[in-house]
């Protein structure tokens, strides 16, 4: 049987430890959950510290069975800094044709820091993007109060350009009713929804 | 919001999105269970942080963090033998710590039942080593099972204390790291709450207690025999089931490896029939005689070592089956986890052209590692740069296990060897041996020093060895998620007596101690210094609290937080604070120039000393 003909749609995201990864993952799979598809998946963070890789899977659809992705079946990755979205392209996560949306956040990885290793462009992304047939989306917004909310700037895009099929505005706001409340669920929810509007009009 | 505490406490049955460590709270809730203890460790923490979302004076169970997982195992043991329904949980390694303990627990009649929660950790995501722990399994006489998914290790969990109380037995639940961080709609059943239940139980009649000579050859034909009805309930039991798809191959597996292997499966045109051991502990040797018979070729597609493997081809020998059986056939094979990439090689290779192998090719693209860090403002990190600077390039520095451990990495290498928690001053004695003129430093962490560590500290005064230790004291067990510990001054249940590490040491009699807030690097670096020239065992506490758990209270209870500091024009690109103090906070930019990333710096200010033209400024 042709793996093109399951029922099945990879999502894998990463960044470095403190972006708030485990919050934008959990949002996705309560938001799948909430358009009645199947869903599963796994974070894996070997050590918890800020400054480390932080990956997640995420797996849609009934013919899945491992939470975790194999090499080139995602059909999307999300990144929340600019190193680990060309960390995506190289270890091959995504599937020819895949799409790669990350937040333009820089957080220098060691090499860089101590001078080894020059910190990497937007250009050398696209680059990477196009040699492996990949379409990239660069997420960034100037006027941001506070970096613990580029994973929901992130998530608004994913739902405005409706990235993981079936799962709609309605579903996201829901995943995020689930999660946070008071103020921080008024701030989040007011920043998904401009954000989204913002996209919408852009297009 | 959806609360945890909610979920895990509602009476009715439902289904909830969640991970296996949650999963498994929720069946401890609902299977009765009274007593729980622990000691930190990955795969693991989350199963306490789950138990901790209910407040202790409505918690149906009592939970600990003990001092490590020996007493943690033997506080669960002492409940279980009283009549009160337990169990203990903690990552692989915890194991080696327990074992003493552990081996001994089939021998006993565990009347109120116990389960042994281990997370194992394959590919050594979070853990020094990937060991096999169904080899303590088999040493001790235990059952295990073995969940695959979330859904499994509820299900399996409640099982487990079942038969465990039925047959007063431990029973292993054997979770490993990505069924524990596996996350699904889990369904779970009712909750009736039992009236609290205060009564002793412990009675040596149900015993014998004490294996002595010959009485522990009697108990040990008792756990055989228990071991052996268990064989029996495990021949019919459902966690042991076929996947039939009408094949001439067959494919024995179990855990997550069964998970890779159905994902490969779908993409079989012929898929070969699995059979699926939920119980992996005694092996059912009438259901897998019969699965051989059934099958011309069977692969045993086992993570890690041979344990199945090995008691397939005998149970084969012995009743003269003739299927070809197919086990690992590579080093590689006892390596890393069986994840779904893994599993298509494997299987390509057994039987080629039945599934494409692998669908990575070499990559063309380059990208600098990201190691884990310290994070900003870390005392740790102000004690490394201090200590660097009172050491010469000879001596030798010892590792333990802690965020302190990144101090072995670039750019501090302060720490050359590493064996596992508490070892450092044993090592460090033993190099300290015949050996005239490198000096020796260990570091050891709060957590790691009463967890492991006391035993060689004792040892290296009792037999006068000449070395330093570092105590890097942050009042918490911070790699493994901030828990207690008994130098915190708190626990599970709130304030809690503090034992202090100082007086500890004095009255060992650890003739030489010093103590200093690591920030305050000269001192330090002076006091290194005295304590190299100490003849005899010397002790530096460099204490300094975890900044990431101290921002993140700051952060609940103020408004505004310090300022992140800023580099200022007296900068003349010495890049100290880049490349050898090494915050992450410091990035260069393309011009060569340094910057301050906002986003991470907390505004400890802990940088400015080290900044030799003092460019590093306070932002205001
Ligand atoms: C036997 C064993 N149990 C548990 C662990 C998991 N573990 C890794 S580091 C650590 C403790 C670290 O605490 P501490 O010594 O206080 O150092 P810190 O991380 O706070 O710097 C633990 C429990 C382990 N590696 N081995």
């Amino acid at each position: 049987m042709s793996s093109s003909r399951l029922d099945r749609f990879d999502i894998y995201i990463n960044g470095v430890g403190g972006q708030g990864i485990g919050m934008l993952s959990e949002l996705i799979v309560r938001a799948i959950d909430h358009s009645g598809q199947v869903v599963r998946g796994a974070d894996t963070h070997g050590l918890a510290q800020r400054g480390g890789m932080v990956v997640s899977h995420i797996r849609k659809g009934k013919d899945t069975y491992s939470p975790l992705i194999g090499k080139k079946n995602a059909q999307l990755a999300v990144s929340l800094e600019r190193h680990e979205a060309m960390r995506a392209i190289a270890e091959q996560q995504l599937e020819e044709g895949g799409v790669l949306i990350y937040y333009d956040a820089v957080w220098q990885p060691l090499g860089v820091r101590l001078g080894n290793t020059p910190q990497l462009s937007n250009n050398d992304l696209e680059d990477a993007a196009e040699r492996c047939n990949l379409m990239l989306i660069r997420v960034f917004q100037e006027d941001l109060p506070d970096a613990r909310m580029q994973n929901v700037i992130l998530l608004a895009e994913i739902a405005a350009r409706v990235l993981v099929p079936g799962v709609s505005l309605e579903h996201y706001e829901r995943a995020m009713e689930d999660l946070m409340e008071g103020a921080l669920l008024e701030r989040n929810s007011k920043l998904f929804r401009s954000h989204v509007r913002r996209q919408s009009g852009d297009n | 919001m959806k609360r945890l505490e909610e979920m895990l406490l509602t009476r009715e049955a439902g289904s909830e999105i969640m991970i296996g460590n949650t999963a498994v709270v929720r069946a401890m809730i609902e299977s009765g269970v009274k007593v729980v203890t622990s000691y930190p460790g990955s795969p693991t923490p989350e199963i306490a942080q789950a138990i901790m979302s209910v407040p202790a004076d409505r918690n149906p169970l009592h939970f600990q963090f003990s001092v490590n997982e020996k007493v943690a195992t033997e506080v669960a043991f002492g409940a279980s033998i009283n009549g009160h329904l337990s169990c203990v949980f903690f990552k692989s390694v915890g194991l080696n710590v327990a074992s003493d303990t552990f081996v001994q627990l089939s021998l006993m009649e565990l009347i109120g039942g116990m389960v042994v929660m281990i997370g194992d950790d394959p590919g050594a995501n979070s853990s020094q080593n990937e060991q096999d722990n169904r080899h303590y399994a088999l040493m001790s006489y235990t059952p295990v099972f073995e969940p695959s998914t979330p859904q499994e290790a509820y299900a399996m969990f409640k099982e487990a204390t079942r038969i465990s109380k039925e047959m007063k037995m431990p029973i292993i639940l054997r979770l490993t790291t990505h069924v524990c961080h596996a996350k699904e709609r889990v369904a779970f059943g009712t909750w009736s709450p039992e009236e609290t239940d205060s009564k002793s139980r412990f009675d040596v009649d149900n015993g014998p207690y004490i294996p002595i000579t010959s009485v522990s050859l009697k108990m040990k034909r008792r756990a055989l025999e228990k071991l052996e009805s268990f064989r029996d309930y495990s021949e019919d039991s459902a966690l042991n089931r076929i996947v039939d798809n009408h094949s001439n191959k067959g494919i024995i597996s179990s855990g997550t490896a069964f998970l890779s292997l159905m994902d490969c499966v779908l993409e079989m045109d012929e898929k070969p029939d699995i059979l699926k051991l939920g119980i992996t502990n005694p092996l059912p040797k009438e259901l897998i005689e019969s699965f051989l018979r059934n099958h011309s070729e069977v692969k045993v597609l086992e993570e890690l070592d041979q344990v199945i493997e090995q008691q397939v081809k005998s149970l084969a020998y012995d009743r003269r089956t003739k299927t070809r059986i197919i086990g690992k056939e590579h080093i590689d094979d006892f390596i890393g986890e069986y994840l779904p990439d893994k599993v298509r090689e494997i299987i390509s290779r057994t039987w080629p052209g039945t599934v494409e192998p692998s669908h990575e090719a070499p990559s063309s693209v380059e990208i600098p590692a990201r190691p884990a860090q310290m994070c900003p403002g870390c005392g740790h990190r102000s004690a490394f740069f201090a200590v660097k600077s009172a050491l010469k390039k000879i001596d030798i520095t010892v590792a333990d296990i802690g965020c302190y451990t990144l101090g072995a990495f670039e750019p501090y290498n302060l720490g050359q060897v590493l064996l596992c928690m508490g070892h450092c001053s044993g090592t460090g004695s033993g190099l300290s041996l015949f050996n005239d003129e490198r000096r020796v430093v260990a570091f050891i962490g709060d957590s790691t020093l009463f967890h492991a560590g006391l035993p060689g500290i004792i040892n290296a005064v009792y037999n006068n060895h000449k070395m330093t230790l570092i105590v890097m004291e942050n009042g918490t067990t911070a790699m493994t998620g901030h828990q207690d510990h008994p130098g915190s001054g708190s626990s599970v249940r709130g304030p809690a007596t503090k034992i202090s590490i100082r007086k500890l040491l004095d009255a060992l009699g650890v003739a030489f101690i010093k103590e200093v807030d690591t920030y305050q690097q000269t001192k330090l670096k002076k006091l290194v210094e005295d304590a190299l020239g100490f003849d005899g065992f010397s002790v530096v506490i460099a204490r300094h609290p975890c900044m990431l758990k101290f921002t993140r209270e700051q952060r609940r209870k103020l408004k505004t937080m310090p300022k992140p500091v800023r580099v200022g024009s007296k900068c003349d690109r010495r890049y100290v604070c880049v490349k050898r103090f090494a915050c992450p906070t410091f990035q260069r930019g393309e011009d060569g120039s340094v910057w301050v990333q906002e986003d991470l710096c907390i505004g400890d200010r802990s940088c400015m000393q080290t900044c030799p033209v003092d460019a590093i400024i306070p932002s205001e």
